[in-house]
């Protein structure tokens, strides 16, 4: 009797976190107001101002500008990393201290079979799909401008995103995890997210810069991101470049991945 | 014994004049960002990115503009933009994000309703600890630009207190438009409304550039009045016009303070 009661119910059902993405859709059903101009109609906002107006008053040759046409074919395969990456770190910030400290849903979560590494998954899943909705709205209708060079163009273009918005959220979410307060993040904001949009050759090329400071902006994670989109963009490869870019990405998100699941069973598995 | 007693017989609490009164809730935002200070220094250095990138960055590709007869580079240009945009966003992101959790989350204004404090000490008091913060950067963004040699006249020295007025405008009727937001997912509609008045008053490029019409309808935006007034006091290249951007935003803000105190009435005092 007494053993019956005290042992928890075992299920058959494997933790998995497939079990999880029914929670997220939900989540995404009931938010998704919440987003949908930060993330569809703002970005079309900065094309407009900055790649076709500003861009207008821009004289500069191909050569300059990375073999892009124009400055509107120059500018948008950097902005749109750029969005992917800020989408990467709006999902993992916030959310994430509200998930942990506010709302507890992770202690909810792990009330039940489920493992830490299950419950990071359904979220990565989560912030792709985010990344991904973004990517495929946005690159579909740039398509119809003469920006991307070749068929395998617009596909690969949201491939790099996919990548960019990984490697900017999971080292932001092994923050996160460990941060004391909210607080941190608005200078996570200020002093990491809108310095690497502004310098990382989205709007300008890196090449215009002193030769430490273009050092300094290939160190960069998006610039890694924005010299992938605009290869695919241009279809001008450089190979090598390429593969550092891609292996660097591939590094920090999975750098990133480690530390989160570390901090999280610090923070919530006793 | 009457004097342990004498400040719970005093219920009308000391007589304040209206300074005063606002000046309490003043003290009361100082107190809070002095232990959240790194917040409010780094406020400031979002321009300054903008400008280093967008200004000199992207100023490389672009020969410069015409401002009332003279030919001024693209960095020059863009500042004065920027002094005044940052103006609007610092006044914007203190009377709306800051405000509604205030009102709705800390209760902090019905907490000071509660004492011999009024809703005119409220709406002055959060309107001028956003003045005060945003003279605060707008000093400081404008000492950046002498050190950057983007000041050409002395009548530069009246462009922090234009940056006052544009903060006015926009932190009254913002705080206004704040008292009818339902939860944080309506904050959309701010950033759709701020989104365009960022990238399209003339900030980053001339309304030239826009058809007659369109012309029209971006000169009576309350941004533009302001990116025009800072361009002009930061160029030398004042003229009687002036006038008008200077009474539209006192015009916008008085109107606004009245709103924002008829609505703070109406839902904290009935």
């Amino acid at each position: 009797m007494t053993a019956t009661t005290t042992t928890p119910v075992r299920t058959a059902v494997r933790p998995s976190p497939v079990h999880l993405l029914e929670y997220w859709w939900t989540v995404y059903k009931r938010t998704w107001r919440g987003s949908v101009i930060t993330s569809f109609v703002s970005p079309w906002f900065y094309v407009v101002a900055m790649g076709v107006l500003l861009g207008g008053f821009v004289q500069a040759d191909p050569a300059t500008l990375e073999g892009a046409a124009s400055y509107l074919a120059f500018v948008v395969p950097g902005m749109i990393c750029a969005q992917s990456m800020q989408v990467g770190f709006g999902e993992t910030t916030y959310p994430v201290m509200g998930m942990r400290k506010w709302v507890k849903t992770y202690e909810a979560q792990l009330a039940t079979p489920l493992r830490v590494s299950d419950i990071l998954i359904a979220h990565i899943v989560f912030i792709l799909f985010r990344v991904m909705t973004t990517a495929v709205v946005f690159t579909v209708v740039l398509s119809f401008f003469d920006i991307f060079q070749r068929w395998w163009s617009a596909p690969l273009v949201i491939g790099v995103q996919v990548l960019v918005g990984l490697a900017a959220a999971l080292p932001i979410y092994a923050y996160a995890v460990r941060a004391e307060s909210e607080s941190g993040f608005s200078v996570v904001f200020r002093l990491l997210m809108i310095p690497l949009t502004l310098f990382s050759g989205s709007f300008f090329p890196i090449t215009t810069l002193p030769p430490v400071l273009e050092f300094a902006a290939r160190l960069s994670p998006l610039w890694q991101g924005v010299n992938l989109a605009r290869m695919a963009s241009t279809g001008l490869w450089d190979w090598p470049v390429a593969a550092y870019n891609i292996a660097y990405l591939v590094l920090l998100a999975g750098a990133g991945y480690l530390l989160t699941v570390a901090g999280m069973r610090k923070a919530l598995v006793p | 014994m009457s004097s342990v007693f004498s400040p719970l017989v005093r219920v009308e609490g000391r007589r304040l004049s209206a300074m005063q009164g606002a000046g309490t809730l003043i003290h009361r935002n100082f107190l809070v960002y002095r232990r959240d200070w790194v917040v409010f220094v780094t406020g400031f250095l979002e321009p300054v990115f903008y400008l280093l990138s967008i200004g000199i960055g992207v100023g490389q590709l672009i020969p410069g503009f015409e401002v009332n007869g003279h030919h001024v580079a693209y960095a020059d240009y863009v500042a004065p933009g920027m002094l005044a945009a940052s103006a609007m966003n610092g006044a914007i992101f203190d009377a709306t994000f800051n405000v509604f959790f205030r009102l709705k989350y800390a209760k902090l204004y019905d907490q000071i309703l509660a004492t011999p404090r009024t809703v005119g000490d409220v709406a002055r008091g959060e309107i001028g600890w956003a003045l005060i913060r945003g003279g605060i950067y707008s000093t400081a963004f404008a000492l950046v630009m002498l050190v950057l040699g983007m000041i050409h006249s002395w009548w530069a020295l009246l462009a922090v207190p234009a940056t006052l007025l544009i903060g006015y405008a926009f932190a009254s009727v913002a705080m206004a438009l704040t008292t009818w937001i339902r939860s944080w997912q309506d904050f959309e509609y701010i950033t759709l409304a701020l989104m365009p008045l960022f990238l399209f008053s003339a900030t980053f490029f001339p309304v030239t550039r826009y058809p007659t019409w369109l012309q029209w309808v971006v000169e009576a935006t309350p941004l533009y009045r302001g990116v025009v007034l800072c361009r002009e006091l930061a160029t030398g290249a004042v003229g009687w016009g002036s006038l008008v951007s200077v009474a539209y935003p006192v015009a916008m803000g008085a109107l606004g303070t009245v709103l924002v105190r008829r609505r703070l009435e109406r839902l904290l005092l009935t």
